[in-house]
C-alpha cells in the first residue's frame, strides 16, 4: 500500500476540537460542509492550506478528544491522504481506519526531518516513510494486516458491503 | 490478569489473553446519542444493513437524546426526528428529551452490570466501567457494526493501576479532585490505548457515584476503559437499583500484571482545578484563587449525580449566587432531578439564584444553552476545557468539583471551597 503526498506539519496534541470545533457540529450538518472548516481550530488559514494530496505530519497524541467520526471524515473529505504522527489517540485511530484514512505512527527522527511542502512517500505494508527530495528513508511499524485490509477496502463499511462479512471473521 | 484482561478473556471464551492481541468479543449494550446517532443511521443505510429485532439479537441497542435536548434549532430538531423515526422502525428503545445523559442514566436505570462489554458512540462511555463493565467509546462505524452483529474486535490493552491509599477524603475534597490529580499526573496521552483500573485500600472510601466520576475522566488521559472492581460498594448500589443478578467476583490482578502503578493518597488530597486549555493542566486551588468568573455550570456526566447536587446545595443553601455571575445546574438524569427535588435541593438551588435546567449535557459541549461569550471565564464541573468547546473560542473554562464550582458561584471568583462548608 503506497501513498504519496505533500507534507503539512502540525504540533502535539491536535484534538478533534482543533480539527473540527464541536460548536460547528451543531451548525453545519453535512460532512462536506465540515471539511470546509478542517483544522480551523489550529489557525484560521488551515482550511486553505489543507489541499487534496496532503499528508499530515503531527506530534504526539493526534486526534484526542471527542469520539465523533466527523473529525476523521473532515480530514478525509478535504483530501488528506494519510496522517503520520508520533502517537495517536485511540478512538481517532480506530475511526480513521474504519473510514479508510491511513494512519501511521512514525519515529521522532522522521518527523524532525519533514518540512512543510516536502514530498512524502509512504509504504504502509512495509512500514517505510521516504522523503525523496531529501534522500531520506525511515522505518516505522507497518500497518497491521487486518487494519490494512480495512483501509484498502476504503473502510469497514465498504468491506462489509463487498464481502458481506466482518473483516476479523475472515482473518 | 488485570481486570481488563479478565473480562476480555472470559468474554472471548479464552483462558487467558495477552496485551496487544486482538480478540473478537460479544457486545452486550450498544448506544448512540443525538450527536452520533445520525451518522450511525447513515452508516447503517450505507451498509444496507439493519439492526436485528429485539427477539433476534442478544445485545441491547439504545438511542438517547441528551446532547442538545430539548432541541435549540430546527436543524437539530430534524436530526432528533430522524432518530425517533429510525427507532420506531427498528424497535429500538429511545430515551427522549428529559431522560438525561446516557452515562448517568444507564447505571440508574439498572442497565449496567459487571463483566458486560459496552460500546457507545461517545468518548465518555468509560464512565460505566465504574461498575466493572468493559465500557468503551467508539465512532459511529464501530458502533454500527456492533449494533448489527453484536460483536466487535478489541486489542487487549495494557493496564495502569491507580492505587488509592489512605482515606477517607478530607473535608471539601471530592472524587472529582482525585480524578483531576490522576489526569494531571498521567497527562493527555499517559493512558493511551490502556485500561485504567482503580484499586487499593482507599477505594472503599469512594462512593459508587464518586467512582463514576473517576472512570469518566480516565479518557482525558486517552484510556480505552476505566474499571473499578465489582466490590461490596458496587453490589450494594446495584441492589438498591433492583439489579439482583449474581456475578463472579471481579478484582484487580497482582500489581505485577500492570504496566504502571500510580499511587494517590486520599487523605493528603486538596481541592484542585484544571485551568484552560487542557483537563491535564491541573493546579492547586490556591494558584488560581481570585480569578473572576462569569458563569458556573454544575452538571454533566462527570458530576451530574445526586451526590454532586447534594454537594452544590451544601455550599449554596442559604447563600446567593453573586450578582453578575450566572450559575447553571443541570441534574444528569431524571432520577437525579426527582430525588434532588424530593430532598428539597432544587428549591434551595433556585432560591440561591441558580438556573436549574432539564437533564441534558447543557453547555458542556456547546450544543445547547449556556454557551460562553467572548473572553468569558467559567467554572464547570465537566471534563474538558479545550478552546471553544463550550462557546466562543476566546472563552476560558476551569474544571472543578461541585463544591469548588458552587463556592465560585457564591463569590463570583474562584475560591477555596473549604471555607464554605
Ligand atoms: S456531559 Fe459533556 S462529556 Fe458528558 S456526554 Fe455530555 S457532552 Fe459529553
Amino acid at each position: 500500500m503506497r501513498i504519496e503526498g505533500r507534507a503539512l506539519v502540525l504540533g502535539d496534541n491536535i484534538s478533534t476540537d482543533h480539527i473540527l470545533p464541536s460548536r460547528l457540529k451543531y451548525q453545519v450538518t453535512t460532512l462536506e460542509e465540515m471539511a470546509r472548516f478542517v483544522l480551523v481550530g489550529v489557525s484560521e488559514d488551515m482550511p486553505q492550506r489543507v489541499k487534496p494530496g496532503t499528508i499530515l505530519v503531527a506530534g504526539e497524541n493526534f486526534g484526542y478528544g471527542s469520539s465523533r467520526e466527523h473529525a476523521a471524515w473532515a480530514l478525509k473529505l478535504s483530501g488528506v491522504r494519510a496522517v503520520l504522527a508520533l502517537s495517536f489517540a485511540r478512538i481517532f485511530y480506530r475511526n480513521a481506519i474504519n473510514i479508510g484514512l491511513p494512519v501511521l505512527t512514525i519515529p521522532p527522527e522522521a518527523r524532525q526531518a519533514v518540512g512543510d511542502g516536502d514530498t512524502i512517500v509512504v509504504d504502509a505494508a512495509e512500514g517505510v516513510v521516504e522523503l525523496p527530495g531529501r534522500g531520506l528513508r525511515f522505518h516505522t511499524e507497518p500497518l497491521d494486516p487486518l487494519l490494512r485490509r480495512i483501509v484498502e477496502a476504503g473502510g469497514i463499511v465498504e468491506y462489509v458491503k463487498r464481502q458481506g462479512s466482518l473483516p476479523w471473521r475472515t482473518a | 490478569m488485570t481486570m481488563a484482561q479478565q473480562i476480555l478473556a472470559r468474554r472471548s471464551g479464552r483462558e487467558k489473553v495477552e496485551p496487544g492481541e486482538a480478540v473478537a468479543v460479544p457486545v452486550d449494550l450498544v448506544f448512540a446519542h443525538d450527536g452520533t446517532a445520525p451518522l450511525l443511521i447513515d452508516v447503517l443505510e450505507d451498509m444496507g444493513l439493519s439492526i436485528p429485532s429485539p427477539d433476534e439479537r442478544r445485545h441491547e441497542v439504545y438511542f438517547v437524546i441528551d446532547h442538545a435536548a430539548p432541541s435549540p434549532r430546527t436543524g437539530m430538531s430534524k436530526l432528533h426526528k430522524v432518530m425517533r423515526e429510525f427507532a420506531r422502525r427498528n424497535s429500538l428503545r429511545l430515551y427522549d428529551v428529559g431522560w438525561g445523559i446516557t452515562h448517568v442514566l444507564f447505571p440508574y436505570e439498572g442497565k449496567v452490570r459487571p463483566w458486560m462489554v459496552i460500546m457507545g458512540a461517545d468518548s465518555h462511555t468509560l464512565t460505566m466501567g465504574a461498575l466493572g463493565a468493559f465500557a468503551t467509546g467508539a465512532g459511529s462505524t464501530d458502533v454500527a457494526i456492533a449494533a448489527v452483529f453484536g460483536e466487535t474486535w478489541m486489542k487487549v490493552p495494557e493496564s495502569i493501576m491507580v492505587k488509592l491509599e489512605g482515606g477517607p477524603l478530607p473535608r471539601g475534597v471530592m472524587a472529582k479532585d482525585v480524578a483531576l490529580e490522576m489526569v494531571g499526573q498521567l497527562g493527555p496521552g499517559g493512558a493511551n490505548y490502556m485500561a485504567v483500573e482503580f484499586a487499593g485500600p482507599g477505594l472503599r472510601h469512594i462512593s459508587m457515584e464518586g467512582r463514576f466520576t473517576l472512570s469518566n475522566m480516565t479518557v482525558e488521559s486517552g484510556a480505552k476503559t476505566g474499571l473499578a472492581p465489582a466490590d461490596g460498594v458496587a453490589q450494594t448500589w446495584l441492589r438498591e437499583r433492583g439489579v439482583e443478578a449474581s456475578f463472579p467476583p471481579l478484582e484487580p490482578g497482582p500489581e505485577g500484571s500492570y504496566r504502571d502503578v500510580l499511587p494517590i493518597e486520599l487523605n493528603r488530597m486538596e481541592p484542585l482545578v484544571a485551568a484552560p486549555p487542557l483537563p491535564n493542566n491541573v493546579k492547586h486551588i490556591a494558584e488560581v484563587e481570585g480569578t473572576e468568573v462569569d458563569q458556573v455550570f454544575i452538571g454533566t456526566c462527570v458530576n451530574g449525580r445526586l451526590e454532586d447536587m447534594v454537594a452544590a446545595a451544601r455550599v449554596l443553601r442559604g447563600r446567593r449566587v453573586k450578582e453578575g455571575t450566572r450559575c447553571i445546574v443541570i441534574p444528569g438524569s431524571r432520577h437525579v432531578f426527582l430525588e434532588a427535588g424530593r430532598m428539597g435541593i432544587i428549591q434551595q438551588l433556585v432560591e440561591a439564584g441558580c438556573v436549574v435546567g432539564a437533564p441534558s449535557c447543557g453547555p458542556c459541549i456547546g450544543g445547547h444553552y449556556g454557551l460562553l461569550g467572548p473572553e468569558e471565564v467559567a467554572v464547570f464541573t465537566s471534563n474538558r476545557n479545550m478552546p471553544g468547546r463550550s462557546g466562543d473560542p476566546t472563552s476560558r473554562v476551569y474544571l472543578a468539583s461541585p463544591l469548588t464550582a458552587a463556592a465560585a458561584a457564591v463569590e463570583g471568583r474562584i475560591v477555596d471551597p473549604r471555607g464554605y462548608l
